[in-house]
């Protein structure tokens, strides 16, 4: 019937991965924009995602519209504004208003970021960095579990885009993340845009980069656009903008993971200078297209790395 | 000092990147965080001011999306500079950003180069009303039945109990009009701003509906949502407004859906 | 108590009959009904001044990516025409209009 209960039906394949029938399925950003078009264009296979934090509000047409669109879809809670990779506690009323999404939704995908927001009594509203050493990695680490206590699942942890590094890191993001999803015991969202525009501004090889990255952790990926700037130096230095289409160097990355992997559930983000719904429609096709490709890949026979 | 000594303990304990970072977040002539670099030694300088805009800009954003009609009236330009000046005075508290701005229409009254627009503040309020509605908790809206029901003698002690979505907005413009107005793109007859409106601003299920008030409305709605009895209001609203139309009133409040619920008072 | 001015039982009872009679409310509405009354007295009282804009007015979303526009910098300005405050005329028979910084 419909993907939502094969995928409650089907028996995991890998940890953090789930039936076969939602791996091949790609997403989209949803965005109240849309919704008419949504509904209207009816039951392609595709899963949304949303921000959590944009439906923590009481009641009203948030509510009403993500109802409607996870009475039809999968839906991935994605949340923004945890700031789990902060160095104060953290919000126990933040907490409270996840849990309460994630009971009510029951979202087949929950996510947050390896990053901070929240400061001093201050919320800045970005993804902000934090410097990868055995304390923040222990500070982390506690949230994390934190969080997953509260809402009784396990949660995939995105990696950043980021722009700087910290003098006092002493390992990379990947061995970071790893001994995270080992400690902790979440998976990992992989952002492969953030992971593009990572390596290039911190003049890394994206390949060598994917190479490290703990795959077998991976239970989604995000795929979205990015802009172009230029650092002090005036070399190339990319801004993490989600504005327009997915970038081909990050498709053929994309194409890389998934024929080493298998299909994985795939969402490309959108979000600002929105376009029609088909241009983002046309965008998950292109991401299932490949998902299709390698859909005979079963992970267990996959690349050691999956 | 104990006091003194323990704070301090507490503070070395807390990584101190973060605050670090903070820092120069919102104050573009904040020295660089020391601490952080570019790959080989690169300057870090456009790296962290990356932060720094993404921080302003998507504040800014929230604000131009909360306030449009409010952004309508002064221009794109004109309005980034004002959020902008606001945004540094005072970010948010809360990482909630359909709560941000609460203040941002006194922010506006002050601001020296809004003076020349004093209908402004007002309709920024409303506009924030409009969004508070827009999330307020799902509630049904009084059955006029209800009202019927109450037996003659006991109606001056009706008290009501206010639908959470209800807002009221006074104003010494026609604050009303300029935000209607503004809130869709097409051109508008020029408004007189001199003419003083009220604001009623409800959601009936999904849809939230600004009106105007009649005269002696917003006293009579302000009395009821303070949870005085029906007789008191009344009464208040005529001395305030001899005009007033107390049929009319009721007939309005009832369709807008101001209540949830009523019950009645203890005295007469 | 500060309100001098009591309503009698008698005004409360013909003004509640009348709004309820006015509207027809005698028998539950169906979602339609309520909305064809409040169309019908919408000029008469409570004028409605806007509805709808509900299906995409989302208000401000919550960001997990950066922006590409440069927008943190400067405390000045400069004056740029555009806005709509030019049709609306304020106290004082002045057209509001916006101060270019010296």
């Amino acid at each position: 019937m419909t993907a939502v209960t094969q995928f409650r039906a089907a028996a995991p394949l890998a940890r953090f991965r789930f039936s076969a029938s939602l791996a091949s399925v790609a997403g989209t950003s949803f965005k109240p924009e849309h919704f008419r078009a949504i509904l209207d264009q009816g039951g392609h296979e595709v899963f949304f995602e949303v921000h959590a934090e944009n439906y923590m509000g009481f009641g009203g047409p948030p509510h009403r519209m993500l109802t409607q669109i996870r009475a039809n879809y999968p839906v991935s809670l994605h949340g923004v504004c945890m700031s789990i990779g902060g160095p104060e506690p953290l919000n126990p009323t933040h907490i409270e208003r996840f849990r309460s999404l994630v009971r009510r939704y029951e979202p087949a995908l929950v996510s947050e970021h390896l990053a901070w927001s929240t400061h001093g009594g201050i919320y800045f509203n970005d993804l902000l960095p934090l410097p990868y050493t055995e304390a923040t990695l222990a500070r982390v680490a506690q949230h994390i579990d934190q969080v997953q206590n509260a809402i009784g699942r396990p949660i995939l942890l995105e990696n950043p885009s980021s722009y700087l590094t910290f003098i006092e890191s002493t390992m990379s993001e990947m061995a970071f993340l790893s001994a995270l999803a080992r400690r902790s015991g979440c998976g990992l969202l992989l952002d492969i845009n953030n992971l593009f525009v990572s390596a290039t501004n911190q003049g890394y090889s994206p390949t060598a980069y994917l190479a490290e990255f703990p795959l077998d952790a991976v239970g989604e990926i995000h795929l979205a656009g990015h802009a172009e700037q230029t650092d002090d130096e005036g070399d190339l230095l990319l801004i993490d903008s989600h504005d327009r289409k997915v970038a081909d160097p990050v498709w053929t990355l994309f194409e890389s993971v998934v024929a080493s992997c298998g299909p994985i559930p795939t969402l490309v983000e959108w979000d600002s200078n929105l376009p029609e719904w088909p241009v983002l429609s046309a965008e998950a096709a292109a991401a299932r297209a490949i998902l299709d490709r390698h859909a005979s890949i079963e992970p267990r026979h996959a690349h050691a790395g999956c | 000092m104990p006091a003194a000594e323990a704070t301090s303990v507490a503070a070395q304990r807390l990584p101190i990147y973060a605050a670090n970072l903070a820092r120069g977040l919102l104050d573009p002539d904040h020295p660089i965080p020391a601490g952080i670099v570019g790959p080989n030694g690169k300057r870090p300088v456009k790296r962290y001011n990356v932060y720094r805009n993404n921080v302003t800009a998507s504040l800014v954003d929230a604000l131009a999306a909360i306030f449009p009609a409010t952004r309508r009236i002064t221009g794109v330009e004109f309005f980034r500079a004002m959020a902008r000046f606001y945004v540094r005075s005072t970010p948010p508290r809360s990482s909630l950003l359909f709560e941000y701005g609460r203040d941002f229409p006194d922010f506006i009254a002050r601001y020296e180069y809004a003076q020349a627009m004093p209908y402004l503040p007002d309709t920024a309020r409303i506009e924030r009303a409009w969004l508070d509605a827009y999330h307020a908790a799902d509630v049904p809206t009084l059955a006029p039945q209800a009202l019927g029901a109450i037996s003659p003698d006991l109606l001056a002690n009706v008290m009501f109990v206010p639908h959470p979505a209800t807002r009221i907005v006074r104003s010494r413009f026609a604050a009303v009009r300029i935000f209607a107005a503004n809130r869709q793109d097409g051109p508008f007859d020029r408004i007189e701003a001199s003419v003083p409106e009220d604001a009623l601003v409800t959601r009936r299920d999904l849809e939230v509906t600004v009106r105007r008030l009649p005269p002696g409305g917003a006293a009579f709605l302000t009395q009821l949502l303070a949870g005085r009895p029906l007789g008191d209001a009344a009464a208040s609203a005529f001395n305030g407004a001899p005009g007033f139309d107390l049929a009319a009133n009721i007939t309005g409040m009832i369709e807008a859906g101001v209540f949830s619920a009523l019950h009645v008072g203890d005295h007469a | 108590m500060s309100v001098t001015t009591k309503i009698s039982a008698a005004v409360l009872v013909s003004a509640v009959t009348a709004a309820i009679t006015s509207a027809a409310f005698a028998a539950p509405l169906t979602q339609a009904e309520v909305a064809a009354a409040t169309a019908a007295h919408k000029e008469k009282c409570y004028g409605v001044a806007l509805k709808g804009q509900n299906d995409c007015a989302a208000g401000p979303g919550t960001t997990c990516q950066g922006t590409s526009t440069v927008d943190f910098q400067g405390n000045s300005w400069k004056f740029v025409q555009g806005g709509t405050c030019t049709s609306i005329v304020v106290p004082g028979g002045k057209h509001g209009s916006l101060t270019p910084l010296p």
